[in-house]
């Protein structure tokens, strides 16, 4: 054998291992999904019948995956906006030269220690309806249909605030002090200084950061399962909770399509990702 | 000049009243839990609820462990955490060797496909993947658990970026020198990207601790859940013993936090990877 086969035999060895995760557990079941949506199953999951491609726009243009992607989507706006600004405001504050600031970059970071069910339950303490420390406020009641999406991305908010701030405080970081200090000389105030000169140039941190922020968002379950089973009144079913409570046999088909639907979503954001990511390595700093 | 040092010594202490504040936002949270997981329930309602313990119960962290079966779900999920990090460093240790220092046809392709399953996070292809594990008898087990993250597109990314570092002469010397890739990848390749390996296996770590939406859809059985499902029943538990509950999740933050401490600088650089470029 020559020593190229050779290589290129090792090559494939060493994929191997990933490659079998790979097909096994990602690329064959988004086939099966297909096939799932493609089929009806009955309740026992004995039997099923063909239904054809028509099923996906039934589902995609149903009722309940639009609620789906309605609950989904302003949990999106609920959290990430409300997350970039404290992470930055939390940056901003941290990014001092002050004795004892290592202790408040470490409070600050402290919520990573937090996954998203402990977070959960770090706000049943807070918001439950029963026992909850602000159950009586109204805004965020979480008994309240209007309401409850807001408790529940309160916690999300509360639990990405650590990632958020470290990834803003390393973007700041990056900034050179001569920027701020020529900006200075230019007679900008801190607040014309930040506005014009700091935010600008930590922007591509902060698009990138928003990405990862609508993707968690969209991955949102433990929070709604935790928090409020989904309720009231289904206020709090989150895409992933639907797709999550769709896998009797009989709801698997719908329950398929609707992963679909939220692969989708997730390529569009994903490919957004790719997009600025591509653009920072060819042009950034 | 008095007056300005007057002014910057004033401005000193209101930066620090600002800082002051914002911890207090960040802490309130978790310094009510701690409240309420030490509080003797009743008493604690019966009190209104205040922001301070009420009868503390100093022993209710034991009592997570006692009754809670905190133990079994802290082993459940220490087994799971390690043997994904360790099977994510091998395979992604391997695939980034490949992509980076052998050449064969198709590489860029298979670079490719292994990049979009970045695309298929596990909440899309859950309901098949429930089903292959039922099909198998894996539901309530540890390879039902652990075996759909043995590998890692984020990993191989991130291991191949470190890998790129080096230079090429480095492997030419060593096969000069008669060594094989396999050697050269064991002596020079990890070694010299040990800071990368590092701060992987940190984000591997608390992200395999963390997970939740895959463990609850295979686990049906109070024996296999981990620490993160077992949190759960908190929220339903009666009033008179939720302070176990609380108490079992700050023990489950724990592990995490003490990563936090410790390798702040790994974990920090995992976390901000892509964020800032360098």
């Amino acid at each position: 054998m020559t020593r190229r086969a050779r290589e290129a035999l090792l090559g494939y060895a060493l994929l191997v291992p990933s490659a079998i995760v790979f097909a096994w557990f990602f690329f064959y079941p988004l086939y099966r999904l297909f096939v799932m949506g493609l089929h009806q199953q009955n309740r026992t999951g004995t039997a099923e019948r063909w239904v054809g491609w028509s099923h996906f726009g039934d589902v995609l243009g149903g009722e309940q995956f639009r609620e789906g992607v309605r609950i989904t989507g302003t949990y999106v706006l609920y959290t990430v906006p409300l997350g970039l600004v404290l992470g930055v405001l939390l940056a901003v504050a941290a990014n001092r030269r002050l004795k004892g600031i290592k202790v408040f970059q470490m409070i600050f970071s402290s919520t990573i220690a937090s996954s998203v069910a402990v977070a959960s339950v770090i706000f049943v303490v807070l918001l439950n309806p029963q026992i909850g420390y602000f159950a009586s406020v109204k805004m965020f009641s979480l008994s309240d249909p209007d309401t409850a999406l807001r408790g529940v991305a309160l916690s999300s908010v509360w639990q990405n605030l650590g990632l958020t701030f470290v990834i803003v405080l390393a973007g700041l970081q990056a900034v050179p002090d001569e920027v701020d200090e020529a900006a200075t000389l230019d007679g900008y105030g801190p607040v014309r200084r930040f506005f014009r000169v700091t935010l600008p140039l930590i922007s591509p941190t902060l698009m990138f950061l928003a990405v990862v922020l609508v993707i968690f968002a969209l991955q949102a379950f433990a929070q709604a399962d935790i928090l409020t089973q989904g309720g009231p009144l289904g206020s709090t079913e989150t895409l992933v909770w639907k797709i999550f409570n769709s896998q009797q046999p009989v709801d698997q088909g719908t329950g398929a399509v609707m992963a679909i639907g939220l692969f989708g979503i997730t390529l569009v954001v994903s490919l957004a990702q790719f997009l600025i990511l591509d653009r920072r390595v060819h042009y950034g700093n | 000049m008095a007056t300005d040092l007057h002014q910057a010594r004033w401005k000193k202490g209101a930066w620090y009243a600002g800082l002051g504040a914002l911890a207090l936002l960040v802490l309130f949270p978790v310094y009510m839990t701690i409240v309420r997981a030490l509080s003797q329930p009743r008493a604690y309602v019966q009190a209104g609820q205040p922001p301070w313990p009420v009868h503390p119960e100093w022993d209710v962290f034991t009592r997570a462990f006692t009754d809670g079966d905190l133990g079994r779900k802290f082993l459940v999920s220490a087994v799971v955490t390690v043997c994904i990090v360790g099977g994510q460093l091998i395979t992604a240790t391997l695939a980034a060797y490949a992509f980076t220092f052998l050449q064969f046809p198709f590489r860029r392709l298979l670079f490719f496909v292994f990049m979009a399953t970045l695309m298929l996070p596990i909440e899309v292809t859950l309901i098949p993947n429930v089903q292959t594990i039922r099909s198998l008898g894996w539901l309530n087990s540890y390879p039902g658990l652990i075996t759909p993250f043995l590998a890692t597109a984020f990993g191989t990314f991130l291991l191949r970026q470190g890998f790129r570092g080096i230079p090429r002469d480095l492997l030419d010397a060593s096969q000069l020198d008669g060594f094989g890739h396999l050697a050269f990848l064991r002596r020079v390749a990890i070694p010299v990207t040990r800071p990368v390996v590092a701060s992987f296996g940190v984000i591997a770590f608390l992200t395999a601790w963390n997970q939740y939406t895959w463990p609850r859809a295979v686990v049906t059985e109070g024996r296999w859940e981990t620490i993160q499902i077992g949190l759960r029943t908190v929220a339903t538990q009666t009033i008179d013993r939720n302070n176990v509950g609380f108490a079992a999740a700050l023990l489950a933050a724990l592990p995490i936090l003490l990563l936090l401490i410790f390798l702040q600088r790994q974990l920090v650089r995992g976390l901000t990877t892509g964020a800032v470029k360098g």
